[in-house]
């Protein structure tokens, strides 16, 4: 694997601070009533989605779950469409179908996000097992939340893509929480790489808050799926700064737990490390305002947007219009 | 020619299979032919790669076959009963029924689950369920049943070739039936209820075994100068009312009988649709036969016991006012 030039360290730079302005401006968004539901925001988790969407081609496919507006931005979708259909709006994504925890960008290919968790992780390996049953060299990607690790369907999709050497690469977010139980009450298995070991596949752990350790693991992870080797799971540690959705009160974690881990935001880390290799200050801030700007515009845009028409509600159920017209 | 059930089912697979590459099987066992040898020689012709043996992990299979389908297969996958398919409801339910719509449209789910329904020969409570009205309740998804060799054959092949997500029942009290065919089967389409038997006097609404049940009752009601129409519905999943309408503007009364519970059964929502929609036509109140509220028992006599066949039909028929006095 390349290292990273100093434009792929910018680029990434930039794309740390689409993710974070973005999540902040949904934040302000449904805290004025303006998002239907309960978005999960991906605060403090950027440098996963970047790290490893930095490798990934649109060719290659990705499920995420419900705290996907970050891998969906990573991966190169418009950000105004992808705002858009938070919104709910007919320029989103899905037409106002999906929303926050169903993001589609199929041309993209983010083929999807589920919010009932561990269920994205079987879908991916079916994509890797159309991909190899294709003789097609692009891979799948799946990122889940520790708490995932709960679900029978994540054992049973390890077991399945080790046994079917499937080229799909499944990235934990590890934050420590599974929504608003802690990993030492939730589980006995403290790091989620532990259980790749039974199935053979290959893992590591890894801190997710350094955006160099993300690219750089995330791209041998990647060289290896694209060899052949089989499936591989990719331990991110991290930590969400904002709640488990918009609005919660997160009474059970403390002030100083969420102060000693706003230390460790991943932007001002890799912002100290582009500092220390030279890259001016100015610069950076330039870069930052870049990404303002654009996350302002997309506002403005996904705002501006028409809402779906309601006469439209009842297509798309079906592919064949004979079957859409079922009633009742 | 003379099909069995099984027999046809594995060829319309194979000439699926030779027709269009996308076209995969997966389930447990099928490499090795299946639980009842459906997919027997199939991965021997076809390759081991397309005809793929699975874990016993039906959420997973479920996901991995959705997850194939949006990216270019078109996967048959075999859940070896349909009470297994519980362990796939997230899938099905919430991904796979919803992808067409959640994605605005720009994903489809070309699946065909095939699955082993109903009860016969002592398979007890878990291996005898008919839960088709669970999988009705979901939209995006199709559900077909077929009621014997020849259809089950025209019905698979135009699931498979259908493009979205089809649960496909078979009942295995079908799969020792045989049937004549001829050589060249036309393709019914999903979503069209097909008359078996025309008739005057009530319409009988059916699916899968219990077509052949409301076929021997027609045929001991004609025996009392009562002339029953048969509906097999085929496809549960669109239903097709226009069919039903037309049968009951004729006969003006309807009994619709399935081997699933009636409490909640599909039964009540055929029944619902036409006392809504047919009200001026029935002359009777509608009738519904069905499994009593208990699971299927495991000893042959209080199996039998419980099931409902031809002759609820044949009594139940001969109760309605108007017939039978």
């Amino acid at each position: 694997m390349p290292t990273p030039t100093l434009g792929d360290l910018k680029q990434m730079y930039r794309a740390l601070w689409r993710i974070r302005l973005f999540e902040d401006q949904v934040q302000r968004l449904a805290a004025a009533g303006e998002v239907p539901g309960f978005p999960h925001l991906s605060t403090g988790q950027e440098a996963v989605a970047v790290g490893v969407c930095a490798h990934l081609s649109r060719e290659d496919v990705l499920f995420t779950s419900h705290r996907g507006h970050g891998h969906v931005l990573a991966k190169g979708s418009d950000m105004r469409a992808t705002l858009a259909e938070i919104l709910g709006r007919q320029e989103g994504l899905c037409r106002g179908r999906g929303g926050s925890m169903h993001l589609v960008d199929a041309a993209n290919g983010v083929l999807g996000a589920t919010g009932v968790v561990a269920g994205n992780l079987p879908l991916a390996a079916g994509a890797a097992w159309a991909a190899q049953a294709q003789g097609q060299q692009n891979i799948s990607v799946v990122f889940f939340g520790d708490g995932a690790t709960g679900a029978g369907a994540f054992h049973e999709t390890l077991n399945l893509a080790a046994l079917w050497k499937l080229p799909v690469l499944f990235v934990c977010e590890n934050n420590g929480y599974a929504e608003f139980t802690s990993r030492e009450e939730h589980s006995k298995v403290t790091h989620v790489s532990s259980f790749a070991a039974p199935y053979a596949i290959a893992t590591k752990t890894i801190d997710g808050n350094d955006l160099l350790a993300v690219y750089a693991s995330a791209g041998e992870a990647i060289d290896l799926l694209r060899s052949g080797r089989g499936p591989y799971l990719l331990e991110c540690m991290t930590f969400r700064l904002a709640g488990h959705y918009v609005g919660d009160a997160q009474q059970y974690r403390s002030k100083e737990e969420l102060a000693a881990n706003r230390d460790k935001c991943p932007i001002e880390r890799f912002k100290r490390h582009l500092i220390e290799h030279g890259i001016e200050p100015h610069e950076l801030d330039a870069i930052g305002e870049h990404a303002r700007l654009e996350v302002q515009q997309a506002a403005d845009g996904a705002r501006a947007a028409a809402q779906p028409d309601a006469s439209t509600v009842l297509e798309d159920v079906y592919r064949s219009p004979a079957l859409n017209s079922i009633s009742g | 020619m003379i099909h069995s059930f099984i027999d046809i089912l594995r060829r319309a697979l194979d000439e699926e299979m030779t027709r269009d590459a996308a076209v995969h099987l997966l389930g447990e066992d099928v490499a090795a032919g299946g639980a009842f040898g459906v997919t027997r020689g199939l991965a021997q012709k076809h390759g081991a790669t397309r005809v793929r043996n699975t874990p016993i992990s039906e959420a997973a299979i479920t996901g991995l076959a959705t997850g194939a389908a949006l990216c270019g297969l078109k996967p048959v996958l075999e859940i070896m009963f349909i009470d297994f398919a519980t362990l796939a409801m997230d899938c099905l339910v919430n991904q796979t029924a919803k992808y067409r719509y959640m994605s605005g449209g720009q994903l489809a789910v070309p699946l065909v689950v095939r699955t082993q329904a109903g009860a016969a020969g002592g398979a007890a409570a878990q291996h005898s369920q008919s839960l088709e009205a669970w999988f009705i309740h979901v939209p995006g998804l199709v559900v077909v049943a077929p009621a014997s060799p020849v259809e089950a054959y025209g019905l698979l092949k135009s699931a498979i070739r259908l493009g979205e997500p089809v649960l496909f029942i078979e009942h295995k009290r079908l799969y020792t039936m045989k049937e004549e065919a001829a050589d060249d089967i036309q393709l019914p389409p999903i979503g069209r209820a097909r008359i078996v038997r025309s008739g005057t006097d009530v319409t009988l609404i059916a699916y899968s075994a219990m077509v052949q049940s409301a076929l021997e009752a027609a045929q001991a009601l004609a025996d009392l100068d009562i002339f029953a129409e048969v509906i097999d519905l085929r496809t549960l999943l669109p239903l097709d009312m226009a069919t039903i309408a037309a049968s009951v503007s004729r006969t003006h009364r309807v009994l619709i009988a399935h081997e699933a519970v009636l409490n909640g059964g599909f039964g009540a929502e055929i029944a619902a649709r036409i006392g809504s929609e047919l009200f001026d036509e029935l002359d009777t109140p509608v009738v519904r036969i069905g499994c009593p509220f208990a699971p299927i028992p495991f000893a042959p006599d209080l199996e039998r016991a419980l099931l409902p066949g031809s002759q609820d039909i044949v009594r139940a028929v001969c109760q309605m006012p108007g017939l039978g006095d």
